[in-house]
């Protein structure tokens, strides 16, 4: 860097946005606070204070407690499994092959996609009778009569399956991202120490990919704990809550029940939740992350 | 050499069965769109066999009087244009700030940005609502547009900032010789040597605000407001629950926009990703 002195106009450059941030993210999480304190009715004019009530009310609250334990069962779930899959798609695309670039743009599709509409279409491969999994275990000479999405013990598991088809494309990418910047060198180095395919993917590879995986750890878990339009469109929480998540509670307790004092609240634990959850992640990883680092030098 | 043979037929294989599983939802949605409306619900035999085929389901759902598509269009690409402008431009100016200016605070406060991506879209949402109703922005472009509390402003900042930084320091120093202010160099040096950033947080911003739906769903009221995404799902119970060639119809009407734009642009999603740095 030269040596510049303190200049004020890299204030007015960042100005813009930070006030937008301040006005759309800071004050908006300033005034969630504020309400999570009181007894908030949107069409109310009362508004009393209760101090940390709401916040007691959600953790004992058993209906809030399914959706929390729903939230982490999702993310517990799908993104482990999305990140397995969208790994092994990433080694599997990261190869030289003709028409491959087709492939990795292909994978992608279902991201930038109406989430609205492949909600409607993942409700008919889930259908009972008509749906294309019931059809396929027809074929295969089962069953083949499951409401899916009516079944309290599928209804998660059918959310999650989606999930993967969904979150595939930008996960592949990533690790794609840091499968080619790992040098090649390593590999040669290894293959003629004698280390098999197994033995490099293990020893070279996930080392290398530490930071990747850390990653896409953080942001998939941030997005799974954010689950909504799926649910909205599929399943309205149910079978017997069996798929009610907390942004989706939180959404029928502001906009259909219109407590938003107690919806501010369970917005803020579900903030704090991942906050922690991130931390955890954070502290697991950290020795990996420190070698990695030191491998990457 | 066998064993490569097999190799690279075994990936062709499994690539294969990736691209019908990615594929087949959206076949579904494109044939089922050609069925008679109130025919039985396509399984995959009958799925390229209607009874007959329906194309007249497209201007049908073009021009059905209660959901005006033609309206929910407009009002999606005014908003997504809007958003993704604003976005460049706030961003790229807080990157330039970040990346090429020297002020007291600037680590703390890009830090701060960077950590604003952590909070979840949910605990905005209600303050947001408050506060646009007071306006009295319930239910107008500004109401839809300004508040959008998904499209990361800080995301944005980082990706632009990554890319800035990577730009060489001898640009500006020959420009600033030459007496051009910042302001100048930003835009006559770094924005046009960053046309390809600036397509990527273009790209991203786009398809984030296109297929956004909590917020437009919250922030309109009325049918002719709607923005596509939250018309379809008025769709979904519009032509009875369980006529799905017409919801299929909406629903490729909705997402054909979307995809052209994605295959139009779909290097620059890539780029964006690896631009980020995973590495830090």
């Amino acid at each position: 860097m030269s040596a510049e002195r303190s200049n004020w106009r890299g204030y007015v450059f960042v100005a813009p946005a930070t006030v937008y941030l301040l006005v759309f993210s800071l004050l908006p999480m300033a005034v969630a606070a504020y309400l999570s304190l009181h007894q908030w009715h949107l069409l109310r004019a009362e508004h009393p204070f209760v101090g940390l009530d709401n916040y007691a009310a959600a953790l004992e609250d058993p209906f809030f407690r399914t959706a929390f334990w729903n939230t982490l069962v999702f993310a517990a779930t799908s993104v482990p499994l999305g990140m397995a899959f969208a790994l092994a798609v990433a080694l599997l695309v990261d190869q030289r092959l003709r028409g491959i670039a087709v492939f990795r743009t292909l994978f992608y599709v279902p991201a930038v996609s109406s989430g609205v509409a492949i909600s409607m279409v993942w409700i008919w491969i889930f259908m009972p009778q008509d749906g294309l999994i019931n059809y396929a275990l027809r074929l295969a000479g089962l069953a083949g009569d499951t409401d899916f999405l009516g079944d309290t013990r599928f209804a998660l598991a059918a959310i999650v399956l989606m999930s993967l088809w969904i979150g595939l494309g930008p996960r592949m990418v990533i690790f794609l991202a840091g499968l080619q910047s790992v040098p090649p060198s390593l590999y040669e180095a290894a293959a003629i120490d004698g280390a098999g395919p197994w033995q490099r993917f293990r020893h070279i590879t996930l080392p290398m990919l530490v930071p990747t995986t850390f990653f896409v750890l953080v942001t998939s878990t941030i997005g799974a704990f954010q689950l909504f339009t799926q649910v909205y469109i599929m399943t309205q929480g149910g079978p017997r809550r069996a798929t009610d998540v907390v942004v989706y509670h939180i959404y029928k307790e502001a906009w259909h029940k219109f407590h938003i004092g107690s919806a501010s609240a369970q917005s803020y634990l579900l903030f704090a939740a991942l906050l922690v959850v991130s931390l955890i992640q954070f502290r697991l990883m950290r020795r990996q992350l420190k070698e990695a680092a030191e491998a990457w030098q | 050499m066998a064993m490569k043979r097999l190799r690279v037929l075994g990936s062709y294989v499994l690539l294969m069965a990736l691209a019908v599983t990615t594929l087949a939802p959206f076949v579904w949605m494109l044939f089922t769109s050609f069925h008679p409306p109130l025919s039985p619900i396509p399984t995959p035999d009958r799925l390229f066999a209607p009874r007959e085929w329906a194309f007249g389901n497209y201007p049908y759902v073009l021009s059905f009087p209660e959901l005006p598509v033609a309206r929910f269009f407009l009002n999606s690409l005014v908003v997504t244009a809007a958003v993704v402008f604003v976005q460049l431009g706030i961003c790229s100016l807080a990157a330039y700030g970040f990346a090429r200016m020297t002020f007291r605070g600037r680590d703390t406060l890009f830090t701060v940005f960077l950590l604003t991506m952590m909070i979840p879209a949910v605990v905005m949402i209600v303050p947001l609502f408050l506060v646009v109703d007071k306006l009295g922005w319930l239910n107008t472009f500004p109401g839809l547009i300004l508040p959008y509390p998904y499209l990361s402003t800080a995301f944005g900042t980082f990706l632009l900032r990554q890319f800035f930084l990577s730009l060489p320091r001898s640009l500006d120093e020959a420009a600033r010789l030459d007496g051009a202010s910042d302001l100048q160099i930003y835009w006559h040096v770094i924005l046009p040597s960053a046309k390809p950033a600036l397509a990527t947080l273009a790209a991203f911003a786009f398809i984030w605000t296109w297929t956004e739906f909590y917020w437009p769903m919250l922030a309109t009221s009325t049918v002719d407001m709607r923005t596509l995404e939250v018309g379809l799902s008025v769709f979904k119970d519009a032509y009875g629950a369980t006529n799905w060639p017409l919801q299929m119809t909406a629903a490729v009407i909705v997402m054909a926009p979307a995809l052209l734009f994605f295959l139009a642009l779909q290097r620059y999603f890539v780029k964006g990703i690896v631009m980020t740095g995973v590495k830090g």
